[in-house]
């Protein structure tokens, strides 16, 4: 017994001075540091593990092109598991080791940081997710969606069935399935409002946690209802088993359109592959595909150390958004360097530099973001992509629909 | 430990019911107090203080969760929840009537103590997994309710901001100030717990658990206590949720989902069973392992690859570390940290002449 106590002792003491030093590591001149977090173990791993390598990847792509004006960028990602206080945690960490900006991960991890974004003049993004209020940057001048908000998701699904429809929506009928959270909620009222101007039928069906039981909504909307088109929000395994229950009940994909968290080709294969899902529409905000120049370089830049390309390209829905998300930070501090010749910036003046964002589109797999002070969301812009052979074929160019009522939305909202 | 403990003779009532009988455990905990409310907040840096707060936070649910799951041997997995519970009335409370923290933080509790006693009732007839899958419904139903009542979630993102907390009119915004706010309740909830169970409420909690026909046979109240239990216990966790909400500066349903009722549950075993020491070690343990085991990867992760690669392969060893960690832990020592520290203590109170 006091034997083992001792030796006991001895360890624990190792572990805590181990600890502490690898915390006061590494604080490298000629570096700008980037925070990221990330999901890799949580609830959306589905995403992270793909996103994430994405970002690393594009920041390794842009060192080795030498990095901006000699400066290197250092992207430091901590995994916040989906959960606050390791956000809170990690957000600081990067604060005391002097990040210029943050890529955020999760809704209530946005709306946590936010104060503390505004507090230390950090500014942050949480593209395609997080409170769509937050597109006003008056309101919230550090927090930048960059990518399509819920709402501006929903106007644009609903312009969308109004094009296929045949341009005139009084009298369809609508079938709105969500993931019942508040994510899965947010685009109703847009979506409402619409319903009110537009005259179509709508009914919402929702999908409990954890998403995978939706065979009585399913039988509801395509027995009873049987609907004109379909909108579906769902989150993690829920999109595949949606995909898998429309087909068998013989409702015809071509009708369904899945917001953005529904639309990887990672959701295709785990429903039971491309065959599966043919005709089944998919909304993006970020490009699909590895045709985009980016892509090859980075492609590029493996096969120069002999490595074939990275694994996670094969999700390119993800892997292009983490391109996006990457691209835009280091775009926003390439232009916060132009600003102030060549130093080193300050959060300040990298939130300006996001907010002069425009022309940024990297071939295509950016949107044409337009971010200015007052609309950190860029323009809310949107693409469709639908299943045809085994490919998610482009159906749509950029578009965004209703732009004036999201934006009056937007401003209303507190 | 390094004090004498003998030769200590009470010659009065008062002197043999003190809190804290030892002179030398009196001068240990000041100070320790002088070190934690003087020199913490006024020498360490923000990040320091940050992950402080996170553990000030996660001690006073510990000690709540401790005093239901510990003395009284009712197990809940629906604490998150109740969280929510304080964390959305003191929201309310502030943004819609401009409470102050005064109100906010007790009226959050009160109001979680409500609904505990609520979710305590089937207690009455059930025991151990029984009980645990009931409160387990209690989390998701309260989830449920908060999610798609928008009166009480305040709108669809069922999110709602609050201003931080002020004090005689200073706003507390810097680090240091939320700490010692924080501090505060830690120190009360510390106070409180010790007392409440050296009194007669706590001497029934005990009895309950022990052995709950034979404490009824004496004459305890079983089906006032247990829910006394519950409803001290939800008091504590509806706190816990308010400072959550004060600190992160928002009340979000999300924080409080059913891993965070099983995080606590996870502290208060890992720091041992009834005792107000070991749910301060396992708050400090479960806190703190993630953070820790991250750094000592990055640390001896360092020699083998790029810092940048580090990224594919920490997040996943961190959890199966921190998985591992606690059964290394609960096999060492299944009564929890606290007893490795007591071990301890003895080992040292006979050193060096320890035969």
């Amino acid at each position: 017994m006091q034997y083992s106590i001792r030796k006991h002792l001895v360890l624990a003491a190792g572990v805590m001075a181990g600890m502490w030093c690898a915390g006061t590591a590494l604080a490298q001149t000629k570096e700008i540091l980037i925070g990221a977090q990330c999901d890799r173990t949580g609830p959306t791993q589905l995403v992270g593990t793909v996103f994430c390598p994405a970002v690393q990847d594009y920041v390794n792509l842009i060192n080795a092109q030498g990095g901006i004006d000699g400066f290197k960028i250092r992207i430091d990602e901590l995994d916040n598991n989906y959960q606050v206080p390791p956000a809170i945690e990690e957000y600081e960490r990067h604060k005391q080791e002097g990040m210029v900006s943050t890529l955020i991960w999760g809704t209530p991890q946005a709306e946590a940081l936010n104060p503390r974004l505004e507090k230390d003049h950090i500014p942050g993004t949480s593209p395609g997710f997080g409170s769509a209020a937050a597109a006003n940057g008056a309101k919230y001048p550090y927090l930048f969606p960059v990518a399509a908000t819920y709402w501006s998701q929903g106007a644009a699904a609903i312009k969308f069935v109004k094009d296929k429809l045949g341009g005139d929506l009084k009298g369809k009928k609508i079938a709105y399935m969500y993931y019942d959270n508040p994510a899965g909620l947010e685009p109703l009222p847009i979506i409402k409002k619409l319903q009110a101007t537009e005259g179509f039928e709508l009914r919402t069906f929702a999908v409990p946690a954890p998403g995978v039981e939706m065979s009585a909504q399913v039988l509801d909307i395509t027995q009873r209802y049987r609907p004109d088109f379909v909108i579906a929000h769902l989150f993690g395994r829920a999109p595949s088993v949606m995909i898998k229950s429309m087909k068998q009940s013989g409702y015809p994909l071509s009708k369904v359109l899945g917001l953005v968290w529904a639309s990887s080709e990672a959701d295709i294969a785990a429903a039971g592959g491309w065959a599966m899902a043919q005709g089944y529409n998919t909304m993006q905000f970020a490009g699909v595909g590895e045709q985009y120049p980016v892509d090859q370089e980075i492609i590029a830049m493996y096969k120069k150390d002999g490595k074939p390309p990275p694994a996670g390209m094969k999700t390119s829905v993800y892997y292009n958004r983490g391109i996006l998300d990457a691209a835009l930070h280091i775009e926003a501090v390439r232009r916060a360097m132009q600003a102030n010749g060549g130093k080193p910036p300050t959060g300040e003046e990298v939130k300006k530099g996001f907010e002069s964002i425009k022309d940024f589109t990297l071939g295509g797999l950016v949107p044409p973001l337009e971010v200015t002070p007052s609309d950190h969301e860029g323009g809310g812009w949107v693409q469709i992509f639908q299943v045809k052979g085994d490919k998610l074929v482009k159906e749509t160019e950029w578009f965004h629909g209703y732009r004036d009522l999201v934006l009056k939305t937007v401003n209303a909202a507190s | 430990m390094f004090y004498r403990e003998s030769g200590i003779f009470k010659t009065s009532y008062a002197a043999d019911m003190a809190v804290l009988p030892l002179p030398g455990t009196r001068w240990l905990l000041a100070a320790l107090a002088a070190l934690f409310i003087v020199v913490a907040p006024a020498t360490l840096d923000e990040y320091t203080l940050s992950v402080l707060n996170l553990i000030l936070i996660a001690v006073v649910g510990a000690i709540g969760l401790n005093i239901l799951v510990g003395y009284t041997d009712q197990v809940s997995i629906g604490h998150g929840a109740f969280m929510s519970v304080g964390a959305y009335t003191a929201a309310n409370l502030i943004t819609r009537l401009d409470a102050p923290f005064w109100i906010a933080v007790p009226a959050g509790g009160l109001m979680a103590a409500l609904i505990g006693v609520v979710v305590g009732i089937p207690s009455l007839r059930i025991k151990g997994l029984y009980l645990a899958i009931s409160t387990l419904a209690a989390q998701l139903i309260i989830e449920w309710v908060i999610n798609h009542t928008a009166w009480v979630s305040g709108g669809t993102q069922a999110s709602i901001q609050v201003p931080p907390p002020s004090v005689f009119g200073t706003k507390l915004v810097g680090a240091w100030q939320i700490y010692l706010f924080l501090m505060f309740f830690v120190v009360l909830a510390i106070v409180a717990a010790q007392n409440l169970i050296r009194s007669r409420i706590g001497r029934a909690f005990i009895a309950i658990r022990d052995q709950d026909i034979a404490a009824e046979i004496i004459g305890i109240d079983i089906f006032r206590y247990k829910l006394l239990a519950f409803a001290i216990s939800s008091f504590y966790a509806g706190v816990t949720g308010v400072l959550y909400t004060y600190y992160l500066g928002i009340a979000n349903y999300e924080q409080f989902q059913l891993d965070v009722s099983i995080n606590f549950l996870a502290m208060v075993i890992i720091g041992g069973l009834g005792s107000t020491l070991g749910p301060i070690f396992g708050a400090v343990f479960v806190t703190l392992l993630p953070i820790v085991s991250r750094r000592a990867l990055e640390f001896v992760g360092g020699f083998f690859v790029e810092r940048a690669d580090l990224a594919n392969y920490v997040p996943s060893l961190r959890l199966a570390i921190f998985g591992g960690l606690i059964i290394f832990f609960l096999v060492v020592e299944p009564e929890g940290l606290n007893r490795l520290w007591r071990n301890i203590r003895t080992w040292f109170r006979a050193w060096p002449f320890s035969f």
